[in-house]
């Protein structure tokens, strides 16, 4: 019976493959969406792991977690060293990571901390050390898939955050490559991490408990404003004894209610937490991707409907054939049968042809638009989602064959073949 | 020289291939259909003959369990083809009767082969490619064995559906029309295949018909006429 439903099908190929390519485009509408959707909230998940609130300088919350956590935007300033101090001392503060922004090597970005941040990102040593000297720099790995760099590789800085141009490097003090991290698949896979001493450093700024040299004035440190960057990327730059932002994570709940207002209360400083803003933005986002999704499920509705007008046209010109399968011999489930496997045939047809194309589109998507593929966009990994939109699929096959089936098969086989004859 | 098959069915068999006891048929309040008493003994191929009207039809729904009679009944190769619940008239169908209508009644998705290989499986679960191209060359076919019906003539699609119905090696052929639509030549030639075929295959004719030009080749005939007339 499988065999004769595929013969039919064969038989109105162009109606089949339409079919089969409108149900097609539901479901890969709805993959794309779903494997969108969640690969972009999963890897906001991933990356504030661990960072219940961040501390910088005043400005959008939003940028300040964008920057520090998700390193996609600029920051809002520079706070004072001493702030990392400050929120050590804070009760129910378990933890408090410096980070120091400003330069990138070939568009990753190089970021001042401690040996903390890559632990509280979960990140492990693949090759090598962790950095431990200023101008050390441990590598995520896809940096070092990128450039191909390794073990003992020496590079220079450039000034900017990677977004577009590099600025001028800074070629009198090179980095060298001592650790290589593995894959953690978060944003860490993406940066260059280094002590904070190493930013100051490449900028000619002593550390904390040294004093300013005598020979270094204001008019020179305005000077080292590099032409070509913005007045926000210059604000970012570390600028003596100050770090780009703080990742805080709380130690017990009473924090969370008790610092972010005494961090807000502080002339300079603002606290964001990940969890709010990443829920605002994706709120904003969310907005958008629900009218693509009502509108994915209409095209999957509109694709059951062509498959049930097809089936229901056909069978209506197959009811003689039916009368006649039931002559000779094919028992009424089994003719149920052949014409729902024929539904079900087109309806496994549109899945697996739209998950195919899904996967492809999201696949095209994070090859040709850096920005996707920075955000860990992946056309490999699929989402259990996806198992309910075939079902869905199939469901809507199932139920578009039956209904003209059944029809049929409640006329009397002795009338249908009296009035073929 | 008899076919081997012919002599095993024609000494299991016992007793009459069909018969009906009182059979008539009512629709609407308006007897359709009155044949009453009637056998037919296994290789005495009949013909049924009669206007528009007699009841032929009705008469072949009835013999093929299509039909439950009004009154009466109908026996099939000894079993009660009209007491049986439907299951039971599918099965006995699919065992003892081919069928072959006036109209081609192919499957026009599959080619000729594909249609005798699904009435096959269909009865008896199973494929023989080997017997399948006997049937297509004894009717003449052999050169379209994988056409489609609608690529046939007519003469061509009705030798195919003759060959379909034989294709499960039925005790019983009915036909229904088998000629009507044919000329006197391609008439001839068709009900010549008929008697050929099912002496091959062993089977027993019993052919509805209004076509008077293939009635001598019946010693066996059962006249109809319209029920009002019998009645009046």
């Amino acid at each position: 019976m499988i065999g004769l439903s595929l013969a039919y099908l064969k038989d109105r190929a162009l109606n089949t493959a339409l079919n089969v390519l409108l149900l097609a485009l539901g479901v890969a509408s709805l993959v794309i969406l779903l494997l969108f959707s969640s690969q972009l909230e999963n890897r906001f998940d991933r990356d504030a792991q661990g960072v219940d609130m961040v501390v910088g300088a005043k400005g959008s919350p939003l940028q300040l977690i964008l920057s520090s956590v998700y390193h996609v935007d600029i920051p809002t300033g520079n706070v004072p060293l001493e702030t990392v101090e400050l929120l050590r001392r804070q009760m129910g503060v378990a933890e408090a990571i410096p980070l120091a922004l400003g330069d990138s090597f070939r568009s990753f970005r190089i970021v001042g901390t401690e040996p903390a941040y890559p632990a509280l990102m979960g990140a492990t040593l693949a090759e090598g050390r962790m950095f431990e000297t200023p101008m050390e720099a441990v590598i995520g790995a896809e940096v070092a898939a990128r450039t191909g760099a390794g073990l003992g590789q020496r590079f220079v800085g450039g000034h900017g955050m990677g977004g577009g141009e590099e600025g001028p490097k800074h070629e009198e003090q090179p980095f060298i490559v001592v650790g290589l991290l593995k894959p953690t698949g978060t944003v860490i896979d993406r940066l260059i991490l280094t002590r904070i001493e190493s930013v100051w450093a490449v900028h000619g700024i002593e550390a904390p408990h040294k004093e300013h040299h005598e020979g270094e004035s204001e008019a020179e440190h305005a000077a080292h404003h590099h032409e070509g960057e913005s007045a926000a990327e210059h604000e970012a730059h570390a600028s003596p004894a100050e770090v780009t932002a703080v990742l805080v994570r709380f130690g017990s709940p009473i924090a969370a209610v008790r610092l972010p207002g005494f961090i807000n209360r502080q002339t300079n400083l603002q606290s964001a937490v990940p969890a709010v803003e990443v829920s605002r933005l994706l709120a904003l986002v969310g907005v958008g991707l629900d009218a693509v999704r009502a509108f994915a499920v209409l095209l999957m509705i509109t694709a059951g409907l062509s498959i049930f007008v097809a089936l229901l046209t056909a069978l209506k010109e197959r009811e003689g054939d039916m009368a006649m399968l039931r002559v000779i011999g094919a028992s009424r489930a089994a003719i149920i049968g052949q014409v729902a496997s024929e539904g079900l045939i087109l309806a496994t047809a549109g899945a697996a042809l739209g998950l195919l194309l899904g996967h492809a589109v999201i696949g095209l998507a994070a090859a040709s638009i850096e920005q996707l593929h920075q955000l860990g966009l992946s056309a490999t990994r699929f989402h259990p989602g996806e198992a309910w939109i075939v079902l869905a699929a199939l469901a809507i096959g199932l139920i578009a064959a039956l209904i003209p089936a059944l029809r049929v098969l409640q006329s009397d086989i002795a009338d249908t073949l009296a009035n073929a004859r | 020289m008899p076919n081997p098959d012919t002599l095993t069915i024609s000494s299991v068999a016992q007793g009459p291939l069909v018969e009906a006891r009182g059979l008539s048929h009512v629709r609407d309040g308006r007897t359709v259909m009155a044949i009453g008493d009637w056998q037919l003994e296994p290789g005495r191929h009949a013909l049924l003959l009669g206007p528009s009207g007699s009841g032929k039809s009705t008469f072949i729904n009835i013999v093929t369990g299509l039909l439950t009679p009004s009154h009466g009944s109908i026996s099939v190769a000894g079993e009660p083809m009209s007491a049986l619940p439907p299951a039971g008239r599918d099965a006995l169908r699919r065992r003892t009767i081919g069928l072959v209508f006036q109209t081609l009644r192919l499957i026009p998705a599959l080619s000729v082969a594909g249609n005798l290989a699904l009435a096959q499986k269909l009865a008896t679960g199973r494929v023989d490619e080997a017997e399948i191209a006997r049937l297509i060359d004894r009717v003449g076919l052999s050169h379209r064995a994988q056409a489609r019906p609608r690529q046939l003539s007519q003469g061509e699609g009705q030798r195919a559906a003759i060959a379909r119905a034989l294709v499960t090696r039925p005790r019983l052929l009915v036909a229904d029309e088998p000629t009507s639509a044919l000329d006197d030549a391609n008439a001839e030639k068709m009900i010549g295949l008929m008697f050929e075929t099912a002496e091959a295959t062993g089977a027993t004719l019993l052919v509805a018909t209004h076509d008077g030009r293939i009635a001598h080749r019946f010693a066996n005939r059962l006249d109809l006429k319209v029920p009002e007339a019998v009645a009046a």
